[in-house]
């Protein structure tokens, strides 16, 4: 677990690839706006694997959207993203180009909306190095190919010429990372890479996020809702509710201890394939709370079994050892 | 078992010249609880909508209640689907946005029992609400003022509504959020308990597990292992459902069971139980399917071929042969 000491250590002389600092992302509407990301910090090391999870509606994702630029016009957007230094919400559109693409990038959910059903799948990788790097199409066709066969695409020189509807759901994933890779990046983000894909070609994306991490040693970022997914890879993992990063612990750690009451019921609440069957499937009473409800009062409190009045009317900010961080007045022990 | 609600015989569904569902057999008792599996384009729901005529199966028999349902003639068939109910995967996109979901929960009686009073209705459909865990005030809601879990609720009430005595589920809970996917997972628990019979689709085998009496895996069209629900997950048997279950990513139990490691011990349970090992099959390969042999037969491990050896360098020998269909 050496990224994960790395990823805790946070010495001033080691700046975090993503910094993120008090990000607020809110969306307006007819009626009023309301938030999405309630002020989130946190910061990915270099080389580190960091899991997401919570479930729709957390934000999670809309953390990465704000990074990437990628948020709708109605999005109101406010603290600080920094990768490697720089500032990214300071950014205009040419200058985030530069880094978007290149050394930040994003594996999508859906591999068929992502890529662009008219452009040749060489043609969609090369553009991305010869609009980021310079160089030649053909140097960068080439180079195309090559990729495609370390993502373990089958047939790298066909598929260069094949169009998106002609690659299955993996493989067009494996193109996707393929793409993510090209100008070596420093930090990946994959929002739900395997939802879409069933559970064999699932287990083989995993892997291959495995291994491409172990050969390019960039950071990446594995948002999902499904925390068995994150288990296998993540050396950290943040849990996510109603806009708030509640846990952030290092995995096994998590795993073993959840302090937050809301991940100890995630984690009860997952049926496995393995282990004693259930009469019944535990359950979380009631939904999370809409956005913009409970502005003041810890966002878990309705839904929590361990809430007193102090949870009602103080928000829990997040606090512990760098090795386990819960944002909970009354954690859990280990 | 001989009170068999319904039995499938060589059901056969295609898509133009594409062979979907390649003459499936199964049976299903009263009250039991059949969990139906495999990966997208295996021919599930296409199986689902085929036995309830939704499409127009090529061949084979549906019999329902020892009705054959492909053979009714129209006004039969649509009696008997009165016991014979589905629930869609996208609890907004099955419910009708104009519709208060009290109408919509309605609906199916209006059809079926025009006799009944609108007073004795309402009734009916707020009891109704309140199995499923929702209050008989909500009738007068719309479809986008309920979450995700709300809304197949609604789907299951308006499928309950008739008393079905089989229940057809399509993927119910895979839109939904886990902390809501075992309310609706325990509310089919309660059914079952009721005596409904139920025929769970689902690609996710946990919730499979703790749901079903009895397993279908289904491969390329083809059923290639029925198994009790204990037996499939204890010791698979078909070489396709083993790399399915290896393929299911484990959470480390430790939370939940082991022994929490001494202090200074390399943590461990990030590393364990992770898919590395799987020898996941591949990608659903454009097979042939008009060919003779086994669907499975260019992923499977332990195939073995009567073509020339350097065709299937991956073969490898098997000591035992199984059986693979239990009791098909």
């Amino acid at each position: 677990m050496a990224c994960a000491t790395r990823s805790t250590s946070r010495t001033a002389d080691m700046t975090a690839t993503l910094s993120v600092d008090r990000l607020r992302v809110s969306f307006s509407h007819r009626t009023g706006s309301i938030d999405a990301v309630d002020r989130v910090s946190l910061e990915i090391a270099p080389s580190e694997c960091v899991g997401i999870v919570g479930e729709s509606g957390s934000g999670k994702t809309q953390i990465f959207m704000a990074a990437m630029g990628l948020l709708p016009r109605n999005a109101q957007v406010s603290g600080s993203v920094r990768f490697e230094g720089n500032e990214l919400l300071a950014l205009d559109a040419p200058a985030l180009n530069r880094v978007r693409g290149s050394k930040l990038t994003m594996i999508f959910q859906d591999p068929m909306t992502s890529l662009t059903p008219h452009l040749k799948i060489g043609t969609q990788l090369a553009e991305v190095m010869v609009a980021h790097l310079g160089v030649s199409w053909k140097d960068a066709r080439s180079f195309a190919g090559r990729m495609l066969e370390r993502v373990h695409v089958p047939e790298p020189q066909r598929r260069l010429n094949q169009y998106p509807h002609e690659l299955s759901g993996g493989m067009r994933q494996r193109v996707m990372i393929a793409m993510s890779l090209l100008c070596e990046p420093s930090l990946v983000i994959a929002d739900e890479p395997t939802t879409a894909l069933d559970v064999t070609i699932q287990a083989q994306i995993i892997e291959l996020l495995r291994a491409v991490r172990g050969e390019f040693g960039m950071a990446l970022v594995l948002i999902s809702h499904d925390l068995a997914v994150v288990a296998g890879l993540a050396d950290r993992i943040l849990v996510m509710y109603a806009g708030n990063v509640v846990e952030n612990s290092i995995a096994a750690e998590l795993f073993r201890h959840p302090r937050h009451p809301y991940t100890a019921e995630l984690l009860k609440c997952m049926p496995s394939v393995s282990g004693p069957r259930l009469a019944r499937l535990p359950t979380l009473a009631g939904q999370p709370p809409r956005p913009g409800e409970l502005l003041e009062a810890c966002p878990f409190a309705p839904r929590c079994s361990r809430a007193a009045d102090r949870c009602r009317i103080e928000r829990p900010q997040l606090s512990g050892s760098p090795a386990s961080q819960v944002a909970c007045h009354f954690p859990l022990t280990a | 078992m001989n009170n068999t609600l319904l039995r499938v015989r060589d059901l056969r569904v295609d898509f133009g010249a594409h062979a979907v569902v390649r003459g499936v057999n199964f049976d299903l008792s009263a009250g039991e609880t059949v969990g139906l599996v495999g990966e997208s384009g295996s021919g599930k729901s296409t199986l689902a909508r085929a036995i309830l005529r939704l499409l127009q199966p090529a061949q084979g028999s549906v019999e329902f209640l020892g009705l054959d349902l492909l053979k009714c003639p129209p006004a039969a068939l649509r009696a008997q689907r009165r016991g014979l109910q589905i629930v869609f995967q996208d609890p907004l996109a099955s419910l009708d946005p104009r519709m208060t979901v009290g109408e919509t929960i309605a609906e199916p009686l209006k059809v079926f029992e025009p006799g009944l009073s609108a007073g004795a209705r309402r009734q009916k459909v707020g009891d109704m609400l309140q199995r499923v865990g929702l209050s008989s005030e909500m009738s007068g809601r719309y479809p986008h003022e309920f979450s995700g879990g709300q809304c197949q609720r609604i789907g299951i009430a308006r499928a309950m509504i008739l008393s079905p005595k089989l229940l057809i589920c399509d993927e119910i809970v895979s839109s939904l959020d886990v902390s809501i996917q075992g309310q609706i997972v325990n509310l089919l628990l309660d059914l079952q308990d009721a005596g409904m019979a139920v025929l769970f689709i689902s690609h996710n085998l946990a919730v499979v597990r703790h749901l079903c009496h009895r397993v279908l895996v289904m491969y390329l069209g083809k059923l290639v292992e029925i198994a009790p629900c204990d037996a499939l997950f204890a010791s698979p048997v078909h070489p396709y459902t083993r790399a399915l279950l290896a393929a299911v990513p484990h959470m480390p139990h430790a939370a939940v069971a082991a022994a929490p490691a001494a202090p200074g011990e390399p943590a461990a349970s990030g590393e364990v139980d992770t898919p590395g090992e799987v020898d996941a099959p591949g990608e659903v390969a454009a097979l042939d399917l008009t060919a003779s042999g086994c669907a499975f037969r260019d992923l499977c491990p332990y195939a073995r071929d009567r073509r020339p050896a350097a065709v299937r360098s991956r073969s490898r020998p098997l000591g035992r042969l199984p059986s693979f269909a239990r009791d098909a």
